[in-house]
């Protein structure tokens, strides 16, 4: 089964007609075809749209030092939320995570390329253009979308200028264009992995990165249509006058949260599987030692992506939301808990009796891992519904879910970047500003994301640009660390981009890691693969002799 | 040599239990104020969690932590450490203790709700639509409720309550240890009704009523928030609540029945009327507040 069946796929017009490739830097501004090339650009646009949408968070910290609202109009920090929220989610997570599979998937399972190159790209260029239509809000005489990254009616079809092209119309077609683009991508994911995978490369011999990325992929494809159909039924409403959501015309704002939160709350699953995946790459490298229990990481990617599709209600435990829904969903959102902390488990005990190099990559994933477990913890407590009722819509949500998408995905993201920019570049970073660079983020992150935890179980709500001063001195706290935060990511710049143009000479295989990837030349031919390999064994063969070392 | 191991496992295990314990108990503190009979149930819920979440914390950042410490490779040693791909029993314990251990919390959780569900936390909702429900019997319904119920009005950006008998104030009174009914509805987008040191939380749905009910226990001021999203000035939509004996809510009741009705004074208004110079000015156009309540007694003068 795992063979090459679609072998002659991989040559589509030998590459597309190759004489027409660009090299060098042009071939990241071109339509490019080749998955590698690809993959980066997906990743320093969505780095691009991460340096904005960071910003956009420091203003509001900035307003938010202070009780009172005396830095920026009230609709304009409303369009900041929004925007931070959606560009952080669909123009940073979620496509940094896309170009790191787009680049690792083909690599890593022995195939030459994605199944369909020219979608791959297609897929890509859709994002640049979405998260342009987003920022070009901000110069409309309305202004950008105001109702916030879920966009629940009727709040998101009040519509104040009366303009056709407002905000939110920008806003809505932006998230449908990235609906569609993520669509293409897991089409493109599911079918070269069940596909193109190399001779010998079964699926219990697949590396956990691609287990998450596959599962994460399924969920996209199962869920995804949901918000994208809402998004365009919220357009109709916006911009037609249609009435689905319309409570006074016999629409259903409730409706469109079930829908909003059928893919939404998955859409988180889709963000952590592969942070998950990064973890078991790199724990098992710096440790030395296989992944413990393997199958079970395995099987538990698919558990997670399986549970993650029966818990959205718990967004909706104040809505109005009947009894027995409550505790239906209270209970399956308990059990998600279960994968998640087989995979903890897993990792802990990887690290047990390790010989470790605690190299950036591992800090960043130890790191990660840890504040993962913070994390775990305060979301199974949200899930409880009598204390959701309190903390529902409170800072104590915005803490767990930073804790998720920051502390735990983004440090994932920056160890994935760490550890296989030799490979990607062919060059070696400067470890020291490195390590620098990870204890800046991680004091910073704590800083800013603990003390929303007691600001909200005090009963701060989140979504307000002025406050009662009683919660005055844990936001000094966080608006100090966001600062912090900003100012850590300047050590990444200055080292990933320096090391691109002058770093050392990298290895093929720089940290003695297992996995195909590393069999292959830093950075990899355009074919990837000489030969394609045969695969004899599972992964994460460390402590025993190594077969496909260089 | 396995006797000692065992031995401090064991230690290990009692300090964290201690530790755990100790932080379950420091959890009342992190919580406003308790006010109502419910809020008692979910902060007890809510120690309970954090003694097992501190547990679990400890006792995951313990093992990484140790093992960081202890087994990290020399410098120089590129050696690999022992293969060891898994262990069976182990996989096995922990994908059924966990199993176990969430569908316990779930359970207590379960519990705590129906506690409180029977002091009346579920909302009942009643959905208005437009071609059911002739217009008398809704009308008759709404009469019914309104001698026992206390209605909450929410729109962009003030409250309004309506006592029995018609007297209106953008102030909530409740009076202590009685159960009050509230009917919950907006006029125009989602809103939420939240007093922290209740513990409760409920949305607001436009063209639905929800009744719920809750057993205030402490007197004194505190303040309700709009706790869903609703706009532009979301931040100003707030009101005071006051508990209070029940002599002195039917006393402010009859006061404030003699009042002539006034427009309530609105921050929401004021700032959209007279922005502040201090800020920066994004020009964006702000959806208007909706004309302030009409009531007998206003809480700004």
């Amino acid at each position: 089964m795992a063979n090459n069946p679609i072998e002659g796929i991989l040559d589509v017009g030998e590459r597309s007609g190759a004489p027409l490739e660009q090299t060098g830097w042009r071939r990241y501004f071109s339509f490019s075809t080749d998955h590698k090339v690809i993959g980066v650009q997906y990743l320093v646009t969505s780095f691009i749209f991460f340096l904005i949408a960071g910003l956009l968070s420091m203003i509001m910290r900035g307003e938010l030092i202070t009780p009172p609202a005396d830095l920026v109009d009230r609709p304009f920090y409303n369009g900041l939320f929004t925007l931070h929220g959606t560009m952080m989610i669909f123009l940073w997570i979620i496509p940094s995570l896309v170009g790191l599979a787009n680049y690792l998937v083909p690599l890593m399972i022995g195939a030459r390329d994605m199944a369909f190159p020219t979608l791959n790209a297609i897929a890509y260029w859709i994002i640049p253009f979405s998260g342009l239509l987003l920022l070009v809000s901000f110069l409309l005489p309305s202004g950008t979308a105001q109702a916030g990254w879920w966009s629940y009616p009727p709040i998101s079809l009040q519509n104040p200028s009366g303009h056709l092209i407002n905000g939110e119309f920008m806003w809505l077609l932006g998230v449908a264009l990235l609906g569609i683009s993520s669509i293409m991508g897991a089409v493109n994911f599911v079918t070269t992995i069940v596909c193109m995978r190399a001779p010998g490369m079964t699926y219990f011999r697949m590396p956990i990165f691609v287990w998450t990325v596959l599962s994460a992929q399924l969920l996209q494809l199962s869920c995804l249509p949901a918000l994208t159909g809402a998004a365009i039924l919220l357009f109709f409403d916006l911009t037609f006058g249609t009435t689905f959501f319309n409570p006074f015309e016999g629409g259903s704002p409730i409706l469109y949260q079930h829908l909003f939160w059928f893919y939404s709350h998955p859409a988180v699953y889709v963000m952590v599987l592969p942070a998950f995946g990064i973890f078991s790459e790199i724990i098992p490298a710096f440790s030395r030692k296989p992944l413990f229990g393997y199958r079970s990481v395995a099987i538990a990617s698919f558990g997670i992506a399986m549970v993650s599709i029966f818990v959205w209600v718990h967004h909706m435990f104040a809505s109005g939301t009947p009894g027995w829904m409550r505790m239906l969903f209270m209970f399956t959102t308990a059990l998600v808990a279960v994968p998640t902390g087989i995979k903890v488990f897993a990792w802990t005990a990887t690290v047990w009796r390790g010989k470790l190099h605690l190299d950036t990559p591992m800090l960043f994933a130890l790191g990660g891992v840890a504040m993962f477990v913070f994390a775990g913890i305060t979301g199974v407590m949200m899930g409880m519904v009598p204390f959701d009722l309190h903390v529902n819509n409170t800072y104590f949500v915005v803490g767990h879910f930073h804790y998720v998408v920051f502390n735990t995905i983004t440090m994932a993201i920056f160890a994935a970047i760490y550890f296989w920019f030799p490979k990607i570049t062919g060059r070696m970073y400067v470890e020291g500003w490195g390590k620098l660079h990870f204890w800046l983020t991680f004091i910073g992150a704590n800083l800013t994301f603990f003390p929303m935890h007691p600001l909200g179980l005090q009963g701060m709500v989140r979504r307000i640009s002025s406050y009662n001063p009683q919660y005055a001195d844990w936001n000094i706290v966080a608006s100090l660390g966001a600062f912090l935060l900003g100012m850590a990511t300047l050590p990444f710049i200055v080292n990933i981009v320096s090391c691109w143009n002058r770093g050392r000479k990298a290895p093929s295989n720089p940290w003695r890691a297992t996995g195909l990837e590393w069999t292959t030349a830093s950075p990899p031919p355009v074919e990837n693969f000489e030969e394609i390999p045969v695969v004899t064994s599972p992964p994460y063969g460390y402590g025993k002799v190594m077969t496909n070392e260089p | 040599m396995k006797a000692l191991n065992a031995l401090l496992l064991a230690i290990f295990i009692a300090i964290l239990m201690i530790t755990s314990r100790w932080i379950g108990q420091q959890a009342y503190t992190w919580m406003p104020p308790q006010a109502t009979a419910e809020a008692k149930h979910v902060d007890d819920l809510f120690s309970f969690l954090v003694s097992l979440g501190a547990f679990i914390f400890l006792s995951i950042l313990g093992v990484l932590l140790y093992a960081i410490l202890t087994s990290r490779a020399v410098k120089g040693d590129l050696s690999d450490g022992p293969a060891i791909e898994g262990n069976p029993t182990l996989e096995a314990v922990w994908t059924v203790a966990p199993i176990l251990l969430v569908l316990w919390i779930a359970t207590q959780s379960y519990m705590i709700y129906q506690q409180i569900d029977l002091q009346g936390l579920s909302p009942v909702v009643h959905l208005h639509l437009p071609l059911e429900a002739p217009a008398a019997a809704q009308t008759e319904d709404t009469a019914k409720l309104a001698v026992d119920t206390i209605d909450v009005t929410a729109k962009q950006w003030s409250w309004f309550f309506r006592y029995p008998g018609g007297s209106t104030s953008t102030e909530l009174h409740l009076p202590v240890n009685q159960t009050t009914r509230l009917a919950l509805r907006s006029q125009d987008v989602l809103h939420g009704f939240y007093v922290p040191e209740f513990r409760i939380k409920q949305d607001i749905i436009p063209n639905r009523t929800i009744n719920f009910s809750l057993t205030p226990l402490k007197e004194g001021k505190y303040r309700l928030r709009d706790s869903q999203f609703s706009g532009t000035y979301f931040a100003l939509m707030e009101a005071d609540v006051y508990i209070e004996s029940p002599s002195a809510f039917h006393q402010w009741l009859t006061q404030i029945s003699a009042q002539h009705p006034l427009p309530a004074a609105n921050p929401a208004f004021i700032e959209h009327t007279q922005p502040s110079p201090k800020t920066f000015s994004s020009g964006w156009v702000a959806v208007p507040p909706a004309k302030p309540p009409i009531v007998n007694h206003s809480s700004h003068p």
